[in-house]
């Protein structure tokens, strides 16, 4: 759309705002029963507040207009009157308790997370989420897929621009599914309006949350905690599907974990490791490395010709899979396999004109995330 | 800029201020900067706070700019990340710290001592030192966006462990510039209780005062409750950060939700300081060009208090979504809805005040009527939010940011700016532009609403805040906000313009500047002279 045409299209919208108003400039109903009841709630004390207003509102215009001095009104001098003012007290009151049912019932129904099918943990990272389907051995990591060009403006947008990631998290419907949410650093959040799940992922703490989705359909949702430079890059995209599709999928991933797991075990070339290794440093590492390795110090230190990692595989390899405490270096113990730790690991020796021709073996990875 | 107080003669001086044992106590004045940097007279101070707060406004307001600049379109065009999150973080703390906190403290000055015919504040010299941490404190933190690492951008709640381990080096600083901030406050506020209490004209009981002292006396009971708070909380910050200790850090058995416990025990008491004496301006201004006395005084005051104790209770409505216990959920939520009750009595005793009155419509009535109704606005939205189940949507949101404006904006701001209009005739014994003093109410009416009204939809349609790139759905909205944004910061300089012409000229105002008014402080010259109320004036009960 054209700069100069948006006011009109605004305007417009503001016009038939009425009829459309169940749209994108409302809160969605949802997918979901609870989010249905939120939306319910959400009408209902707008209405409340939209008929308080037209009655106050109402009586002070009405006064401003009829009382005015150049209408050459003479003022009265009530004043003080005990049972107007009791009444103005009570009657507020009696609405909110009206309220105040409804929202109750609603509360309990969402803190009842008893009786899930599934349990699903959910991990908020500076800058990307981390999904576990628990008991069932699927672990994986959902990062923004819109590309940087597209941020910057050098490529056109996409219709899911900055709402789109390589992995969404996949659920069934009609299932009640448990959510366990943490954080490895800082506080984020995680929302999905179509969902009314939104909760604080906290360090140290687990969450809990639960859904049972009424109909397949990606749902699109942010971060909604402020977390840290790319707070406002950390998508969270849940694809919904029937529960055929779903079990399909799942055991589909099962399988993928399981070769993944005996990958640990062979010996791997050069090659191998620096594709993958190029693959994994991209989508974790570059959005504070830099995808040139060059870092923004003080923060954030480069990577690429930097001596200490060059000259010390130990102290690189501790880095990464242990953290910096006291700063914003993650550990990746729980994040990243073995495999994915050695690739991303020998991928940074040998790049940007490092050329240690240091090759880290996943066998060695496990010995030391293991113990 | 500072209103023309005029030299008063030595011969006078002598008279009525070289008191007993010949000590003379404000005969030598000095003059110069010292005048201003030395001065422990209450008007004086009250313009520095005045300045003071008007300049960290346009501060305030360019960060603010910044940030609408960059949110006009989609995409990254003109900051990174790392610095808008700076300005978001500035803005905020700018605002709240040192433009609106500021304003009040210096109206309270000016008119609290006129207003019960006193002589001066308590403890003039306290006074002073007050005022003088500001510029310290604001000095230093602005300083932090020029150290190594950028300023703090962690937002003005400052969550832990974003602003601990995860920090930017200068936040050390920015805990140093905010105890002195806070100390600066509670100095502030011991100074106005001392006064109000001690200092009230013979025959002026408590239930005699009027609004805008009363909610100066309850702001500054809060105030005193609540700044400790936050100096604790950045108190553990700093340990948390330089030395060892782990009071937030969950890795070291720490807590992070106890940092927002103590921040919203602190913070929620805090929106209401930044409220109240609004109230209490509004509640002088309505009445006045109503030519009506306000209708319920007592409930007035009855409801102040009871805002004012309630607001201790409701704290953790602002974290909805950490996790809180099912009880610990509906009692907050129970709590936040009866704290619109008081709240409502206030805004239906403005209205019923307004019924049957002789209305005219000068700028100082302008914006009180813009305030009742756009802070109502902004407590309609505060219900929505109280309703925890769909804070569970909102909470985060541009919602959120939309409902805080309202209050903030038309709501606090307006009534500081209603308050200058209706008090600079006393200040600098002119009646400000009335022609210039409308256009500007009229383009900040229109400014607020294009700015912040679509961010209720912004939110409602799924925007988060403290983004800097939003997904395309939103754009239509941002752009609107921003464009509301410029125009309301542009028409600001209308207002420091109908400041400064009124400072040096204008319409002559006589003692009683405008008709209906009727508190005390009309009843000495306009401008008032430096010292006013030496000896104490004979207080009539009215009736109220
Ligand atoms: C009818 C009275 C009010 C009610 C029921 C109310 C309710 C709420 C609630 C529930 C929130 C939390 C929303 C969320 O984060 O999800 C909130 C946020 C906020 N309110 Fe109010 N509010 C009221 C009046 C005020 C007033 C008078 C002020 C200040 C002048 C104010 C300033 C704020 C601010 C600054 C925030 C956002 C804090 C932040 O997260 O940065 N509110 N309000
Ligand atoms: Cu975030
Ligand atoms: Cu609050």
């Amino acid at each position: 759309m054209r700069l100069w045409q948006r006011p009109l299209v605004f305007g417009a919208g503001l016009l038939s705002s009425a009829a459309c108003f169940a749209q994108s400039w409302n809160m969605p109903i949802g997918v979901t029963n609870v989010s249905r009841e939120i939306h319910g709630l959400h009408m209902t004390i707008f209405w409340i507040c939209v008929v308080i207003g037209v009655l106050v509102f109402g009586a002070m215009f009405y006064s401003l207009f009829r009382y005015r001095q150049s209408r050459g009104a003479k003022a009265a001098h009530f004043h003080e009157n005990t049972k107007i003012e009791i009444l103005w007290t009570v009657i507020p009151v009696l609405i909110l308790v009206g309220m105040a049912i409804p929202a109750t019932a609603t509360l309990k129904n969402m803190y009842d997370a008893s009786d899930a099918e599934l349990d699903v943990m959910i991990t908020g990272q500076q800058w990307r989420w981390r999904y576990e389907y628990l008991g069932e051995n699927v672990a994986f990591n959902s990062n923004l897929s819109t590309p940087r060009s597209q941020i910057g403006g050098e490529e056109d947008r996409g219709e899911h621009y900055l709402l789109e990631v390589d992995e969404p998290l996949v659920l069934p419907i009609n299932r009640k599914i448990r959510f366990l949410m943490t954080s490895d650093d800082v506080i984020h959040s995680w929302w999905v309006p179509d969902l009314a799940v939104k909760q604080d992922t906290i360090p140290g703490f687990i969450n809990e949350n639960w859904v049972k989705i009424n109909e397949p359909g990606i749902y699109r949702g942010q971060c909604a905690e402020l977390c840290g430079l790319d707070h406002g890059f950390m998508p969270v995209v849940v694809q919904a599907m029937e529960e055929n599709a779903f079990d399909d999928w799942l055991a589909e991933r099962k399988k993928v974990a399981e070769q993944e797991a005996q990958g640990v075990g062979r010996e791997w070339e050069m090659d191998e490791l620096m594709a993958r290794g190029e693959s994994v440093y991209q989508s974790i590492c570059a959005s504070c490395h830099q995808p040139e390795g060059q870092g923004s110090p003080p923060a954030f230190p480069s990577l690429a010709g930097n001596q200490q990692l060059i000259n010390d595989l130990d102290w690189h390899l501790d880095k990464v899979i242990n953290g910096v405490s006291g700063a914003a270096m993650p550990a990746f113990r729980n994040t990243l396999n073995p495999v994915e730790i050695a690739a991303v690991v020998t991928y940074t020796q040998n790049a940007w004109g490092n050329e240690t021709e240091e090759i880290v073996q996943p066998a060695r990875v496990a010995d030391q995330v293991e113990p | 800029m500072a209103p023309k107080i005029p030299q008063q003669s030595p011969l006078q001086h002598s008279d009525t201020v070289a008191t007993a044992g010949g000590i003379p106590q404000h005969a030598a004045h000095p003059t110069g900067w010292r005048r201003w940097v030395l001065t422990t007279n209450h008007k004086e101070i009250g313009t520095l706070y005045l300045i003071f707060s008007l300049t960290m406004f346009f501060v305030g307001g360019i960060f603010a700019l910044v940030v609408r600049a960059e949110l006009f379109q989609p995409g990254l065009q003109l900051v990174e990340p790392e610095f808008f999150n700076q300005m978001t973080t500035m803005h905020g703390l700018i605002m709240v710290f040192a433009a609106v906190m500021p304003a009040f403290t210096g109206l309270a000055n000016w008119m609290i001592p006129l207003q019960i015919g006193a002589p001066d504040m308590a403890l003039p010299r306290l006074n002073n030192f007050s005022f003088w941490l500001l510029p310290v404190s604001f000095t230093l933190l602005l300083s932090t966006l020029l150290m190594p690492g950028g300023g703090p951008n962690f937002g003005w709640t400052f969550y832990a462990p974003l602003s601990t381990t995860y920090a930017p080096s200068s936040t050390t600083f920015f805990i140093l510039a905010l105890h002195i901030a806070g100390i600066s406050s509670i100095l502030g506020a011991i100074n106005i209780i001392a006064t109000i209490l001690n200092m009230r004209a013979p025959g002026m009981r408590l239930m005699d005062m009027p609004l805008f002292v009363w909610t100066w006396l309850i702001t500054a009971f809060l105030l005193i409750a609540v700044m400790p708070v936050l100096a604790g909380v950045i108190t553990m910050m700093l340990m948390d950060i330089n030395f060892g200790t782990s009071f937030f850090d969950a890795g070291g058995g720490g807590d992070p939700v106890l940092f927002q416990h103590l921040f919203w025990f602190f913070g929620h008491p805090e929106v209401y300081i930044m409220i109240l004496p609004a109230f209490g301006i509004v509640s002088a201004i309505i009445p006045t060009f109503a030519r009506k006395p306000l209708f319920g005084y007592a409930s007035m005051v009855y409801a102040t208090a009871a805002i004012a104790l309630l607001s201790f209770l409701v704290w953790a409505h602002h974290m909805f979504v950490v996790g809180l216990p099912l009880v610990a959920e509906l009692f907050f939520m129970y709590s936040t809805m009866l704290i619109a009750v008081p709240t409502g009595v206030k805004i239906f005793n403005w209205v019923t005040t307004l019924f049957r009155g002789s209305i005219s419509f000068e700028s100082p009535m302008l914006f009180a009527l813009a305030f009742v109704v756009l802070f109502t606005i902004g407590g309609f939205s505060g219900l929505m939010l109280a309703i925890s189940p769909a804070d569970f949507q909102y909470h985060d949101t541009y919602f959120v940011v939309a409902h805080f404006h309202y209050v903030l904006v038309p709501g606090a701001i307006f009534a500081i700016m209603a308050g200058v209009y209706y008090w600079l005739p006393k200040w600098t014994g002119h009646y400000p532009n009335e022609t210039l003093a409308k256009w500007h109410f009229w383009f900040s009416v229109i400014g607020v609403n294009l700015t912040f009204f679509p961010m209720h939809f912004a939110g409602l349609a799924g925007m988060p805040r403290r983004i800097p790139d939003y997904a395309l759905q939103f754009a239509d909205f941002n752009f609107v906000s921003s464009i509301g944004a410029f125009f309301f910061g542009a028409s600001q300089l209308l207002f420091v313009l109908v400041i400064v012409l009124c400072v040096r000229g204008g319409k002559k105002a006589p003692a009683k500047a405008w008709e209906g008014a009727v508190d005390l402080e009309w009843t000495v010259p306009s401008p008032a002279p430096l010292h006013t109320f030496e000896t104490p004036p004979v207080f009539q009960s009215t009736d109220k």
